[in-house]
């Protein structure tokens, strides 16, 4: 188990402008406390055009910054282009690929090094240790998975000699459709969507009935409302030998939101001060840990109800 | 051409004799615990059961598949091996499998056992089903219901298996086995628990002159009293986004592709599928009867007659759901 536990900023799952796509991964190279970065579009292949020639130079700038640089794949692959486009990332890239569909596995080379995203079904040891086997360094793993999942998971992935990685921070990716319900929403076809999920950058509100926050709409996915944030468990987590954190892009200080993980994980900080913060940060936002630690995923368990149980 | 394949559900041993002796080609259906996609309290099949049920169904000439289609459970994968293990030893014609680790322990304790992969797979594209054909010698994919007639028939020219499609029954609007929104209200998931938004999790309640339905701590329907109420499954509610109020995902309509047989047939497509495990044996002696009737005409170049169901599909209205491209 490496020493220090790393620092993983996931793929930005939502639809920004170029430019601010470009100033983002810029301030990330140079003041985030990250170990790695994922880029690429991951949710709509249709969206991928608008940041592809930016790619190029966000990769050299945090290459540059010491960061390791992978590139994210499609979570859903249909049409002969994304086929085409995947087949490419895979064999043409000099960087390691972030799988988000098992597609890829029929593209790289065996024993070539990827990484296997969340989005991937990695539910148990024995597909962790096929996946390992098959050239796997970093498995992160799926969001829904309670702690005791988690725990043998990390144990095997330990055994494997990968890292073990967690969602950590962020709306968590909930499901992906053919369907695209921005444009549905917007009484838009899919084909026609004029690209309204750019108005939402951190997904578009999904409330029940009685004005209960619920989930995030974002294009063809759906996340939840809240965000998760696992901020006050890193000791926890890290004792289950949990060697890699994931925060997952936001329109919000992503920076303070590193540091404030960073900070935690080296300990200089206590966990309460860390949750507090964080919460200062994103006035508006409310979290989860449920998946990990409570009866459901939008559940908020609190630590000292926690200890005493 | 080959008569098109009809592939029945059976929950019970006895909608198992039912969906036999109305004319099913072959059975699915899976053991009592999470080890299938369909884990409800009073469903599936005991080992004794399973094992009686592949002999009554081969008596006929019936094959038998079983589904062991859920995600095993890190620390406990004894369970799903069994499941696997007990299939192979009962004669079963075909385990349905999703998960790589079980489809690798499968190949490599039963190779005989033919595999075919579930739609929990989520294999959405030619590549995909290659990987699993050539790696885990899968010789049939359920095709996920994101796809359209023309997509499928392109798949069919590219890959080494048969493939099997959805016609007629509930209709998930996310990819099947990446939806993890009944977790996410319940902690119960059709991936690790084999549920979607569970009974066992559902309140209905009186307000006013409405009859509120909740998942969780979530309201899905909020719907007048009287009016029928919808089950609260929760991509099918009523929600708010923005300035919209609706459906966000989908209507409360279930799948009807009866009249795309002929189109699945020239696509080259291999089974139909019926979707309802959780259904009653006179329900799933129904939707096979019409089936094979639907089946036998198209066989024959007749007309297919739409419709004939609609009384017993959720909600009273049907849809072809993706295999229409407007549907997207």
């Amino acid at each position: 188990m490496p020493a220090r536990p790393s620092l993983t900023l996931g793929p930005l799952l939502f639809n920004w402008p170029a430019d601010k796509w470009s100033d983002f991964y810029a301030r990330i190279a140079d003041e985030a406390e990250v170990d790695r970065v994922v880029l690429g579009e991951v949710v709509c292949s249709k969206r991928s055009p608008f940041c592809e020639d930016r790619i190029g130079a966000a990769v050299e700038r945090l290459q540059k910054a010491g960061k390791e640089v992978l590139l994210a794949s499609l979570v859903l692959v249909t049409l002969p282009r994304e086929r085409k486009a995947m087949k490419e990332l895979a064999e043409g890239a000099e960087l390691p690929v972030e799988i988000n569909d098992f597609t890829m596995l029929r593209y790289l080379e065996p024993g070539a090094p990827f990484a296997a995203g969340p989005l991937v079904n990695v539910y148990n040891e024995g597909t962790l240790a096929w996946l390992a086997g098959r050239g796997a360094k970093l498995v992160c793993l799926p969001p829904e998975l309670p702690i005791a999942s988690v725990t043998a998971l990390a144990k095997a992935g330990g055994a494997a000699g990968i890292d073990t990685e967690v969602w950590a921070f962020g709306r968590v990716p909930l499901a992906i459709s053919g369907r695209c319900y921005h444009a549905r929403i917007h009484g838009l076809s899919k084909d026609s969507c004029q690209f309204v999920c750019g108005e939402d950058l951190d997904g578009l509100r999904v409330a029940t009935l009685d004005g209960e926050d619920f989930l995030a709409v974002n294009g063809v996915q759906t996340m939840s409302f809240t965000h998760a944030s696992v901020l006050g468990e890193l000791d926890a987590l890290k004792a289950a030998g949990v060697t890699s954190f994931r925060l997952s892009p936001h329109d919000c200080d992503m920076v303070a939101v590193a540091g404030l993980f960073r900070e935690r994980l080296e300990e200089k900080l206590d966990a309460e001060e860390a949750v507090t913060r964080l919460g200062m940060l994103l006035p508006e936002a409310r979290f989860s840990n449920g998946f990990l630690f409570g009866d459901y995923g939008a559940e908020m368990v609190e630590r000292a109800q926690r200890q005493v149980a | 051409m080959e008569r098109l394949e009809l592939v029945c559900p059976a929950g019970t041993p006895a909608a198992l004799r039912a969906a036999v002796d109305a004319g099913a080609d072959t059975i699915y259906c899976g053991f009592r615990d999470e080890t299938n996609a369909r884990n409800f309290p009073g469903l599936n099949f005991s080992r004794e059961e399973m094992e009686e049920g592949v002999r009554y169904a081969h008596k006929a000439g019936v094959k038998l598949l079983v589904a062991i289609n859920t995600f095993p459970r890190a620390g406990a994968p004894e369970k799903w091996r069994a499941a696997v293990d007990d299939a192979a030893r009962f004669g079963a014609d075909a385990v349905i499998l999703a998960d790589l680790g079980l489809l690798a322990y499968a190949a490599d304790k039963h190779p005989g056992l033919r595999r075919h992969l579930s739609v929990q797979a989520a294999a959405a594209n030619a590549d995909a089903i290659n990987f699993y054909v050539d790696t885990f010698g899968v010789k049939r994919v359920v095709l996920p219901r994101v796809l359209t007639v023309q997509e499928i028939s392109a798949i069919n020219r590219q890959i080494g298996c048969e493939t099997e499609v959805f016609v007629f029954g509930g209709l998930c609007v996310m990819a099947e086995g990446r939806c993890a929104l009944s977790a996410y209200a319940t902690g119960r998931s059709p991936d690790m628990n084999g549920a979607c938004s569970p009974a066992s999790h559902v309140v209905y309640r009186e307000e006013g002159t409405d009859l509120v339905s909740r998942l969780g701590p979530f309201t899905i329907n909020r719907v007048k009293r009287g009016a029928p109420a919808p089950y609260p499954t929760l991509c099918k509610g009523c929600f708010s986004a923005g300035e919209y109020r609706g459906h966000v995902f989908e209507d409360p309509v279930s799948l009807d592709a009866a009249t795309l047989i002929a189109e699945f047939a020239k696509a080259g497509v291999t089974a139909l599928k019926i979707e309802g495990r959780q259904r009653s044996r006179s329900y799933t002696q129904a939707v096979v009867r019409s089936f094979r009737k639907a089946v036998e005409a198209e066989a024959a170049g007749l007309p297919i007659m739409a419709n004939e169901l609609q009384r017993l599909t959720e909600g009273q209205t049907t849809t072809a759901g993706a295999y229409a491209k407007t549907w997207r």
